[in-house]
């Protein structure tokens, strides 16, 4: 089956991402898509029979070679005001952002 | 020989003999930057004259953190202390590492102006060894590519052995940076070919680690299951001491294995003898989707390629390897399809932190809600690459087409990962300790050749993703020049954590080629460069 990723579907994709492109952007993004998509659907000829399982990743992760799970400890950091400068806009030690979208409750 | 030419196990050893100071290994490799980077990338530059005669390997250079570094070694061995085994040699980070105090971008506009508040385990590691970071090298956006075109930081990195050509990518400036002597060693990352393809395309050493041989900590993420930090250098040694540096676990990273690490210096010219290496047919082709005609097209690999894989096959042999030959590895023609899905998955997950709120570029433009602002301001600081990975990561891992997708691209990596373990199997028909393979399909390409296009872009790394997948280690190798002066690149894959292996057998390579004339080359020879 060859999926298409129309006009529609491309638009609500964009929205999904928290992304704004203008039509050149959008046109050059939309066709690279599909033409990924056509590369992608090669994987639809290869015989898959019901036993090969997925993989997460490609190395096995045995109990032997697993590190131990950490102590759960509070490690302050040394300099936290050098995380919140990195902030576009803050007040006293708040991140300040835009009016979050919501509804008033009745 | 210039100082700066002096790969870093011996410079290590002169610095700690203290025949020269590491100030003085410093200042040359910093004259050396000067000499031939040209300007910095930079956000919004209009393109300049003279910036096609330049190698633009850095985004940030760091020459006062690097003084301070260099001052410290030199006080060091003063006191009779030993600074480490990287005592004073000069290396580049790439910058999709956070390096504590410095700029941090991705080759990102959206983290231009992040200034990281912590250090990656794998760059501390290497200065904890005495290594002295000059800077910071550019990169495809994110990582997002195979050429390094992709920056928002520009110029972007040119080829050293011809500046008309690409340097590859992602790891593009680190490979430039090494082959150009800005530094003896770079850090980069590979998670698809972004270590090795760039390392090919410049002639220098290019080491992708076992997933999980190397900390991933204080890397920005791009797939999260394919990511591995590793080394570029200008040798074989210098590669493996490098690892050493930046191999083992990490508690900052459950995936950072706990597995020994040995001296992968220590046993590198014990020799080959008997060591198994296969040649497999299935990469001596390669398989690309054309665009134009909406089919597969196969091709043998470029012959020049091949032919350097034969020769390294038997210079192989002569050491006394066995080379087996038709080892069938049947699913690598699906590496770059099954790569499309899994990378574009996680690299979404991992892109949805940037979104103006903590870090990063925020949009100045004033706006209504908190929602407006994720929009403009991803719109604005995410270039196409990124953009392009966000948009088809939601698509194929959606509830309805994720079955399609993203469940049977899994399923296709064990059959990748299953090709591997058959070949390495010590109980298998083949039984080998390593695959000998070409590293790309072609050399490097023009600048702007491919760039655009970005299926073609992806088929780069046809040959080094399947490692990727599996998650076993691969080393590059120089293998001499095609016709027109550019480097060619040879691959030796191995079972998992055997890097020791595979370094070795790129050792005897370097040692049963080192007479050849090839090997005198050095990029910028014959040329004028102004300082």
């Amino acid at each position: 089956m060859t999926n298409e990723i129309d006009r529609d579907l491309f638009e609500h994709l964009v929205e999904l991402a928290a992304l704004a492109l203008d039509e050149q952007e959008a046109t050059y993004l939309r066709r690279e898509l599909n033409n990924q998509l056509k590369a992608i659907d090669e994987l639809e000829a290869i015989p898959l029979d019901s036993e090969v399982p997925p993989a997460s990743h490609g190395v096995p992760y045995p109990p032997d070679i697993r590190p131990p799970v950490r102590e759960d400890e509070w490690v302050p950091h040394p300099d936290p005001d050098a995380i919140l400068e990195q902030a576009p806009e803050t007040e006293g030690r708040y991140v300040v952002v835009p009016d979050i979208p919501h509804k008033e409750l009745p | 020989m210039d100082l700066y030419r002096i790969p870093a196990f011996q410079l290590a050893g002169l610095i700690r003999r203290r025949d020269i100071s590491a100030v003085e290994a410093l200042d040359a490799t910093l004259d050396r930057v000067q000499a031939v980077d040209g300007r910095p990338g930079s956000l919004d530059g209009p393109a300049e004259p003279g910036d096609d005669r330049a190698v633009h390997a850095f985004i940030t250079r760091t020459p006062e953190r690097a003084r301070a570094q260099a001052e410290a070694v030199d006080r060091q061995l003063a006191r009779g202390e030993d600074p480490g085994p990287l005592a004073g040699v000069p290396f580049t980070v790439k910058d999709i590492f956070c390096v504590q105090g410095t700029p941090s971008t991705a080759g990102s506009r959206i983290l231009a102006n992040y200034v990281a508040p912590y250090t990656a385990t794998p760059a501390a590691r290497m200065e904890a060894a005495g290594g002295v970071m000059i800077g910071k090298v550019n990169l495809d956006e994110f990582t997002y590519g195979s050429s390094n075109e992709s920056s928002a930081f520009q110029p972007t990195p040119r080829n050293p052995w011809d500046l008309s050509r690409v340097p590859g990518g992602s790891s593009g400036g680190s490979a430039a940076a090494v082959a150009a002597g800005e530094g003896a060693l770079s850090l980069g990352t590979d998670t698809a070919g972004s270590i090795r393809q760039p390392a090919a395309f410049c002639g220098v050493v290019g080491l992708k680690p076992t997933y999980g041989r190397v900390s991933r900590y204080g890397l920005i993420a791009f797939g999260s299951s394919l990511d591995c930090p590793g080394p570029l250098a200008r040798n074989v040694t210098d590669a493996a001491l490098a690892l050493n540096a930046i191999a083992g676990a990490d508690p900052r990273d459950a995936t950072a294995a706990a597995v020994p690490v040995p001296d992968y210096t220590a046993r590198l010219e014990e020799g080959i003898q008997g060591m198994r290496v296969g040649l497999s047919p299935d990469y001596l082709r390669i398989t690309f989707f054309d665009a134009e005609t909406g089919t597969f097209e196969e091709q043998p690999i470029e012959a020049t390629i091949r032919e350097a894989v034969e020769r390294a096959a038997q210079a192989l042999a002569d050491r006394g390897a066995e080379i087996v030959e038709e080892v069938p590895m049947p699913h690598t023609r699906y590496g770059i399809p099954v790569y499309f899905v899994i990378s574009r998955v996680e690299a979404a997950s991992n892109l949805h932190r940037f979104d103006g709120v903590k870090y990063g570029y925020r949009t100045p433009e004033p706006v209504p809600d908190l929602r407006e602002m994720y929009r403009r301001s991803r719109a604005r600081g995410f270039g196409p690459q990124p953009k392009l990975r966000i948009l088809m990561g939601m698509y194929v891992s959606a509830a309805q087409y994720s079955e399609q997708y993203y469940n049977r691209a899994l399923r296709v990596r064990t059959l990748i990962r299953q090709d591997f373990e058959r070949a390495f199997a010590p109980d298998g028909d083949h039984r080998l300790d390593a695959l000998l393979t070409p590293t790309t399909p072609t050399t490097a390409f023009p600048m702007g050749a491919v760039y655009g296009d970005s299926v073609l872009m992806q088929y780069a790394d046809q040959l080094t993703v399947p490692a990727n997948h599996a998650g076993v280690p691969g080393l590059s190798l120089p293998a001499g020049f095609d016709p027109h002066g550019l480097p060619l690149g040879i691959q030796l894959l191995g079972p998992d954590f055997s890097e020791q292996g595979l370094l070795r057998l790129g050792r005897a390579y370097e040692m049963a080629t080192e007479d050849a004339p090839w090997r005198q080359r050095a990029p910028f020879e014959g040329l004028t460069t102004d300082s």
